[in-house]
């Protein structure tokens, strides 16, 4: 019967129904998945809230904290990226694009990279305290470095025949910097972001472990004091669920911004 | 001046790129390897001068003098009298991976050029010239295209209506169609007699085949294995416009043989160079 009304639709009413479909049904396996482990008694169900608790709980706190939790771990996300990225984007820029600077500044940005942000934790509480501008600097060095990397790659891939056409062509430095390097360069800046959200993301909640009273890491850190699982879940969803929207956005303003480009992410 | 001279510059028209004894050295691990050497050659205006020879011999070196890329180690090129300095618009450049631009559309890509300083003169005619090599080179469909969606004969014709619409008076082309399929190839050795028949220039171009060579061009220069050096310069017997009837003219396979042959020997000379020293 339903199959029946499905064929009754039109291509491309169709198309879109089982589009939907595609994107629902990962969510929907997830959530059988859930209530199954819970079902199966293979794992104490005090330990698994029911994902129907966790909707509970997750209203409830919408009334409450929640919002403001949202707000203040977005903003973090937000500025931390924001400052990451305008450093990362002119500092990625020269070393990928000045073979000497390159060779010179390598090891440096990989002994970095390697550092996780967390490690860096006790120092950044005893140079920076313990406010906001402490949280900043830990996801302003994860997205620097995420950032950082993905532009000197991006650059170094820029093949040298577009710079020698526009010479050809009689452009100037000024013009070959504005008219052939910042159009090639916006795509890779994009991607820099993109990569740089999702460090930040995954850095928050440790970048909030520093005595925050605000933000998704605190009111995780809140609820496994009083072990109170379902607002855990609660937290770590909505951080899956803000930087996937994220991701989204950024993903749709490339396709708007890059629509030249062969492949986009 | 005298009179006999100024019969002369009726009868032969002037110069406009000269190689006086040109040679290049780049460098190496294993020091200086000479690339160029002695290479005199005059290109006269209007003239299709072809520089054939095997790969990885030096000839690209040559184009990337007369381009501005390159400084010559030895002598010099001139230019209307004047070395050659840095690329510039009186120069196009037609390269054989076409370096179309791919953030612009088609029509973007051919008005590129026509909206740099260095060609304010032709700010004003930006919608005609575009229009008009959009044209000329059978791109009107495509013109708000990006350059993902074409073929590589597409991209090529798109390259050189670029080049020619800042209107250059030289036209350097290395190897331009040589990553294109025999049919495509063919048809834009066509398509460049028809556009240099209608909108002449003096034109270098580099290649390895020697069919191409001898239908496009008014002189071949055969050049030696590395370094290249002027090994014979042989005129073609046959005038413009051309058509793919001169491909059954007899003096068309006997030039082939001739030029092969010199070709071939210089393949040798450099498989044997390899041998002795591999690079």
């Amino acid at each position: 019967m339903v199959y029946g009304m499905f064929n009754t639709l039109k291509p491309q009413a169709r198309q879109r129904l089982s589009g939907a479909a595609l994107t629902v049904a990962p969510w929907l396996t997830i959530l059988a998945l859930w209530y199954a482990v819970r079902a199966s008694g293979l794992v104490n169900p005090a330990l698994v809230p029911a994902p129907h608790a966790v909707f509970v709980r997750f209203i409830e706190l919408a009334q409450g904290r929640l919002g403001v939790d949202v707000w203040m771990s977005t903003q973090r996300v937000f500025i931390g990226v924001l400052l990451g990225v305008l450093v990362a984007v002119p500092v990625g820029f020269s070393i990928g694009w000045y073979r000497n600077v390159r060779t010179f500044v390598d090891p440096l940005i990989n002994f970095f990279r390697a550092l996780p942000p967390i490690a860096l934790i006790p120092l950044v509480i005893v140079y920076f305290g313990i406010g906001e501008i402490a949280k900043t600097v830990i996801l302003f060095y994860a997205s620097f470095f995420a950032g950082v990397i993905v532009m000197v790659e991006g650059i170094g891939q820029i093949s040298p025949i577009y710079v020698r056409v526009a010479r050809t062509l009689g452009a100037s430095d000024a013009e070959i910097f504005a008219k052939v390097i910042v159009p090639l360069t916006v795509p890779h800046i994009l991607t820099a972001i993109r990569v740089a959200l999702g460090v930040a993301w995954a850095t928050l909640v440790a970048s909030e472990l520093i005595a925050a009273q605000q933000g998704l890491g605190a009111l995780i850190q809140d609820a496994s004091s009083f072990f109170q699982l379902d607002i855990i879940y609660v937290g770590i969803i909505c951080i899956g669920f803000i930087a996937l929207a994220m991701d989204l956005a950024l993903r749709a303003a490339t396709r708007k911004l890059v629509a030249w480009q062969d492949r986009i992410a | 001046m005298s009179a006999a001279a100024a019969v002369n510059v009726v009868s032969e028209p002037a110069v406009r790129i000269r190689f006086e004894d040109v040679g290049v050295d780049f460098p190496t691990a294993a020091g200086p390897m000479t690339v160029v050497d002695g290479v005199s050659l005059d290109l006269r205006q209007g003239e299709f001068v072809s520089i054939i020879g095997p790969s990885g011999c030096g000839k690209t070196t040559l184009m990337n003098i007369v381009g501005g890329f390159v400084k010559p180690t030895r002598g010099q090129v001139l230019l209307d009298d004047q070395p050659v300095q840095a690329p510039g618009p009186d120069r196009g450049v037609i390269f054989q991976e076409y370096g179309v631009f791919p953030w612009l559309t088609v029509r973007g890509n051919i008005e590129f050029g026509l909206g740099l300083r260095a060609n304010k003169r032709l700010a004003g005619q930006r919608n005609d010239i575009a229009a008009h090599y959009l044209s000329l080179m059978g791109l009107s469909d495509f013109a708000d295209h990006f350059p993902k969606h074409l073929s590589g004969g597409m991209r090529q014709r798109l390259a050189i209506a670029r080049a020619y619409a800042v209107q250059p008076e030289f036209l350097l082309m290395d190897e331009p169609f040589g990553a294109l399929d025999a049919q495509t190839r063919g048809a834009m050795q066509d398509l460049l007699l028809q556009v240099l028949s209608a909108e002449g220039k003096t034109v270098l171009l580099i290649t390895h085949s020697v069919d191409e060579a001898i239908y496009l061009s008014s002189r071949i220069v055969v050049v030696t294995a590395r370094p290249a050096r002027v090994r014979t310069v042989i005129e073609v017997p046959f005038g413009y416009p051309r058509d793919e009837s001169v491909h059954e003219d007899p003096r068309f396979a006997s030039l082939r043989a001739q030029i092969r042959a010199l070709v071939m020997e210089e393949y040798e000379a450099q498989a044997r160079q390899s041998m002795r020293a591999p690079a």
